[in-house]
Order: C-alpha cells, then sequence, then structure tokens
C-alpha cells in the first residue's frame, strides 16, 4: 500500500519489508508499507488540567483543531516538526509519551503571536507553548532551555534594580549557559560598533557597565515582587503535585 | 482638546534599550521631537516594563512593572499621554492596559504590589499609551510633514519594517482596524505614510510584521539568523537600499543577525538598516551625527553622502 501522507507521519512509525509474500501476492518494498499501529497505555488523564494551570494555558480547553497557529506559526516555517495544533491535541487527549518526543523543541517558539492572531477561538497558543516548555522544566523532562535561563537572569536583575543593564545580563546569560561570551560573530560585531563610535560615547558605555543604571527607591517594589515570584511558585508546584514527583525515586528505592 | 494638540506634549519613556544598543533611536527621536515643535517629558525615574522576558517568569508581574510606569505619568507627572518608541515597551503598557480593564485577577495583583512598593495604583484609562509613529503622524501628520521637509528622501527606496509586537496580539491594540485613519495590524503604515511624506519611496514588502526571532536572539541564535536573513533577502528583492525600523530590539536583531550570516552562513546582504527617526530627522534637515548614524552597528555613511543627506 503506497501511503501519500508518508511526509506527515513520523519516520519510526512507518513499517515496510523490503521481501514479502502474503498469499501468494509480493508485498515487498512499499507495496508492505503500514503505518505501525501504537497501543497508547499511559494516558496522563491530568495533563491538559496540569497545563492550564501554568501561565499561558489557561485557554487550552477551547481548542477546536483548525490549524491555524501551525499554518500561520514562524518556527513552523523553518522547522515542520515544530506543531503547536497537534501539541494542543496531544495535551487535550493526555498523550504524555507523544509529546515528551518532541520535548526539546517545544521551548523555541519566538512568541511572534503569529498564532493568536490567528487563532478563531482566542486559545492564546503563544501561552499554551510558554506553559508547555515551562511544564517540561517543572516535571524534570527537560533541563531549563537556554531561554527560560535568559528570562531568569533578566528577571531577577529587573527585580534588583528596576532596570536592565544589556552587557551585565548578557554577561551572565552566558556564564549561566556556559557558553563563551567572545563568540566570533560577536567580536566582528564589537570591531564594527567601535569603529563608528566617538569617545565619548564609549565611555559612557564603560561607565554604564560600572555604575548600572537602576531606579531609586525600589526597595520595596523589589521586595513585593520577590514575595510574589515566591508565592506563585509555590502555588504552582502544588497544581503539578510536584511533591509527589519528588517522593516518587525514594518510594522506588524503598520498594 | 484635539488628538492633535494632546499630542504635542506627551510623557516620553524611552526603555532600558534606548539607553544602550538603541541608543541612536533615543537621540534621533528627541531630535526629531525638537525639529517638530513637539514637547517630550521623560517620566520620572522610571523602570524597566519587562521586555519580553519577565512574562515567561510570570506574566502579573509584567503587569506590574508596566503598570507603575503609567502610574508615575499619571499621578506624580499629571500627564495623560506616554509615548514609548520601543515596541516591547509600547506592547506591554498596552498588555497591561488591556488586563486591568478586563482581568479581575491582574488589578488585584497589581494593588496589592502597588501597595506594599508605595506608590499609587494604576488605573485603567488614567493614561494612553502611543507609539513613536502614533506620535508624529497624529501630532503633525504627513502634510505638516511635507511643509517642514529640506532634504527630500526622493530616490531612497525604503522597505519598512514593523516587526511582531507593534500589531500583535490584536486585542491589546483597540484603536487600530477601525477604518480610514486607522492603523491596520496586518499591513501596517503608518512608517510607510510618514516616510512618503518626506519624499521616499516604500517598496511593496510583503514581511512588514514577519518576526525576526527577537526573542531568542542569544538562546536561538541560529533560528534567529535564519529569520533575519529571510527579511534582508525579501527586502532587497523587492528593490530596496533601506530597511527602515521602528524598535531597538528589531534594529540591532538585524543588524546582529545580518554580521552573523556573513560569519556563520557566508551570506552577505548589502541592505542599510535606519531607525525610521534617523531618516525623517534627516529629512529634517538634521545633519546624520545628530540623529545617531554613527552609533548604529551597520554602516550607512557612504549611503546616505551619494543620497545627498550627508
Ligand atoms: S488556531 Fe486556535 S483553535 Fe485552531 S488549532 Fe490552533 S489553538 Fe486550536
Ligand atoms: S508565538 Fe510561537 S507558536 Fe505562535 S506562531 Fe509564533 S513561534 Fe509559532
Ligand atoms: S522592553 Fe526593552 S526597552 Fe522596553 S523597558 Fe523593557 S527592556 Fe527596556
Ligand atoms: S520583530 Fe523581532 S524584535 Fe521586533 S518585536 Fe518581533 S521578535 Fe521582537
Amino acid at each position: 500500500m503506497p501511503i501519500h501522507e508518508k511526509s506527515l507521519i513520523r519516520p519510526e512509525n512507518l513499517k515496510t519489508h523490503d521481501e514479502l509474500v502474503i498469499d501468494g501476492v509480493d508485498v515487498s518494498g512499499h507495496w508492505s508499507t503500514f503505518i505501525e499501529a501504537r497501543v497508547v497505555t499511559d494516558y496522563n488523564e491530568a495533563l491538559e488540567e496540569e497545563i492550564a494551570a501554568l501561565p499561558g494555558g489557561e485557554y487550552i480547553h477551547r481548542c477546536w483543531q483548525c490549524g491555524s497557529c501551525t499554518n500561520s506559526c514562524t518556527v513552523n516555517a523553518i522547522n515542520p516538526d515544530f506543531n503547536p495544533r497537534y501539541w494542543i491535541y496531544l495535551i487535550r487527549m493526555g498523550m504524555e509519551s507523544e509529546l515528551l518526543r518532541d520535548k526539546d523543541i517545544i521551548w523555541q517558539c519566538v512568541s511572534c503571536n503569529k498564532c493568536t492572531y490567528a487563532c478563531p477561538r482566542d486559545v492564546f497558543p503563544e501561552g499554551v507553548m510558554k506553559a508547555t516548555s515551562h511544564w517540561l522544566e517543572l516535571k524534570g523532562h527537560t533541563p531549563k532551555s537556554p531561554s527560560m535561563h535568559f528570562d531568569e537572569v533578566f528577571t531577577e536583575q529587573i527585580v534588583k534594580t528596576g532596570k536592565i543593564e544589556e552587557s551585565r545580563t548578557i554577561r551572565r546569560f552566558f556564564a549561566r549557559t556556559k557558553q563563551a561570551l567572545m563568540q566570533d560573530w560577536m567580536i566582528e560585531m564589537t570591531k564594527r560598533m567601535l569603529r563608528h563610535l566617538p569617545i565619548g560615547m564609549l565611555t559612557r558605555m564603560g561607565l554604564a557597565t560600572l555604575v548600572a543604571p537602576r531606579t531609586s527607591n525600589w526597595g520595596a517594589a523589589s521586595k513585593a515582587m520577590q514575595e510574589y515570584i515566591d508565592e506563585q511558585e509555590h502555588e504552582r508546584a502544588e497544581a503539578l503535585n510536584l511533591a509527589a514527583l519528588a517522593k516518587r525515586p525514594e518510594q522506588d528505592v524503598a520498594a | 482638546m484635539t488628538t492633535k494638540e494632546k499630542y504635542k506634549k506627551v510623557a516620553y519613556y524611552p526603555g532600558c534599550a534606548l539607553e544602550g544598543s538603541g541608543h541612536s533611536y533615543n537621540r534621533s527621536t528627541k531630535a526629531v521631537g525638537k525639529a517638530l515643535g513637539l514637547d517630550l517629558v521623560e517620566v520620572k525615574n522610571w523602570n524597566c516594563c519587562g521586555a519580553m522576558e519577565v512574562k515567561n517568569v510570570d506574566p502579573k508581574l509584567q503587569t506590574y512593572l508596566s503598570s507603575r510606569v503609567m502610574s508615575v505619568a499619571a499621578n506624580e507627572m499629571d500627564m495623560d499621554v506616554v509615548m514609548a518608541p520601543c515596541n516591547g515597551c509600547y506592547h506591554n503598557l498596552k498588555k497591561a492596559e488591556y488586563d486591568l480593564a478586563n482581568d479581575a485577577e491582574s488589578v488585584e495583583v497589581v494593588g496589592k504590589l502597588s501597595k506594599k512598593a508605595g506608590h499609587k495604583t494604576y488605573e485603567s484609562g488614567q493614561v494612553e499609551t502611543i507609539h513613536a509613529l502614533d506620535w508624529i503622524k497624529e501630532a503633525i501628520g504627513e502634510d505638516g510633514l511635507r511643509e517642514r521637509v529640506k532634504n527630500s528622501l526622493s530616490g531612497i527606496k525604503i522597505a519598512n519594517y514593523y516587526g511582531c509586537m507593534y500589531t500583535r496580539p490584536r486585542h491589546i491594540f483597540p484603536e487600530k482596524d477601525q477604518g480610514p485613519g486607522s492603523e491596520s495590524t496586518s499591513k501596517p503604515h503608518f512608517m510607510d505614510d510618514l516616510l512618503a511624506a518626506a519624499g521616499a519611496e516604500n517598496v511593496d514588502f510583503p514581511l512588514k510584521t514577519a518576526c525576526c526571532g527577537g526573542a531568542h536572539t542569544l538562546s536561538d541564535s541560529d533560528t534567529s539568523t535564519k529569520l533575519v536573513l529571510n527579511i534582508l533577502k525579501t527586502a532587497k528583492m523587492a528593490g530596496a537600499d533601506v530597511i527602515a525600523t521602528e524598535c531597538p530590539t528589531c534594529h540591532s536583531g538585524l543588524e546582529m543577525h545580518q554580521i552573523r550570516a556573513e560569519k556563520t552562513l557566508g551570506e552577505k546582504v548589502d541592505i542599510k538598516i535606519l531607525y525610521f527617526t534617523q531618516l525623517l530627522g534627516m529629512a529634517l534637515g538634521l545633519k546624520p551625527r545628530k540623529v545617531g548614524v554613527h552609533e548604529n552597528i551597520s554602516d550607512s555613511m557612504r549611503f546616505l553622502k551619494e543620497k545627498g543627506l550627508a
């Protein structure tokens, strides 16, 4: 049986026998191509609720699978495996193991909101992508993505000082993700920047890295925000039942 | 008061990027304002709006940060319009405005945080947030601009690049898509209108609102480089000499990945990248240095000389 939709099926699910005769009929090669039957036994019935409990995931239940999000998606255009509609489907069906096959690319959503613009049901798929990457990290399926590291470095700085000073943020980000700061293209960029900048500007930039900009009288706001962040983290851990998850390895050892 | 008069004096929210990599946008915005006789009063002791990052840690924290900026403008400065040239800032203030008008939980969290931080809580409707494009388009308009042009931009072909955050998501911009005179979210034209009034020729550019991958410019650089390369090449194919920008993040994203594409993929696209305020400023007779052309990473001096602007 030739399968016309081959490109839509994951290669590992396609089965072909190079030599096969059934009831005297030669069905070798593509005549014997089948989509492997899969038995799904590991439904996570709470999956949709868990995603919906994280910021951005609230409206996932509205999705009617029209596909407009995937059709308009910036990242899908360069990587066809990036498929928001499909992930929303898997989440709503509770098919966790299927979802996990794509765990390493979900964080690549660039937050362009083309999906949100196109979605006829106000699902806010961009938010669902963020909630899903967050969920993957909280559940320990993926390490923190470079993007989450960046968000955290950035947020910490704002909570602390009220403002962002770019070079400091970039340095901290590279340190936390263990990347070399001076990559080839960065050096080239810096060189081109320096070529045109007047001394005054350079001094100002140099000073900016020493005397970082900050909002004054920020202490009270900073404290209030930190308290709020801690509260939220606690609530999310409860919604995802992370305490039980942490206990499981101990129980496994005991058993 | 008409919108025209109302926009003559606005609270100016430059945002962090304009103090760093987007300094030339800051310089050119102020210079253009001055040349046009418009008044900018910087928001006192402002803080970052949260950019594209804080919302991923917690969206309501971002709403609070943006609300504080509007609270200062409204309650401590008695202003009723806040102008932000950065798409990120503009977008976040608009989003906070929307959430505070429509979501009781956001109102509660913002109220609680403002109280603890010791300042007045911002209430939706106290200020109107506009972009630098709205500001010039409404306060001066195409006719007003035409009268003031000293160096026409004629002979310069421009692809206008608006990026993502100026038009999406649609619901936070209730004033857009309201028929003639209003901005369009699918095919924005305010920047086209202003630059055309200054004499430039706008090319038909299909990627006006495409995304440059700015959110992951450092954490997923390869994706950003691919997206930027596509934008640069498409603008070039559409016949443009220059891509005009209206956001520091979009602008530096294009400049950075123009270089990165050259270095890592060996693809060089020769196209100039300038802020729309730099182009307008030069049309109004300002020297390139006055609008910070020398502070851009990409070098457009020779091109500007050829076109008689420098
Ligand atoms: S566009 Fe909206 S409704 Fe359609 S599949 Fe995507 S999320 Fe679901
Ligand atoms: S926001 Fe993310 S999921 Fe939505 S279109 Fe953009 S990249 Fe795709
Ligand atoms: S969006 Fe960017 S420029 Fe605007 S305040 Fe935040 S960090 Fe600063
Ligand atoms: S185009 Fe790029 S920088 Fe501009 S708003 Fe979109 S992602 Fe951000």
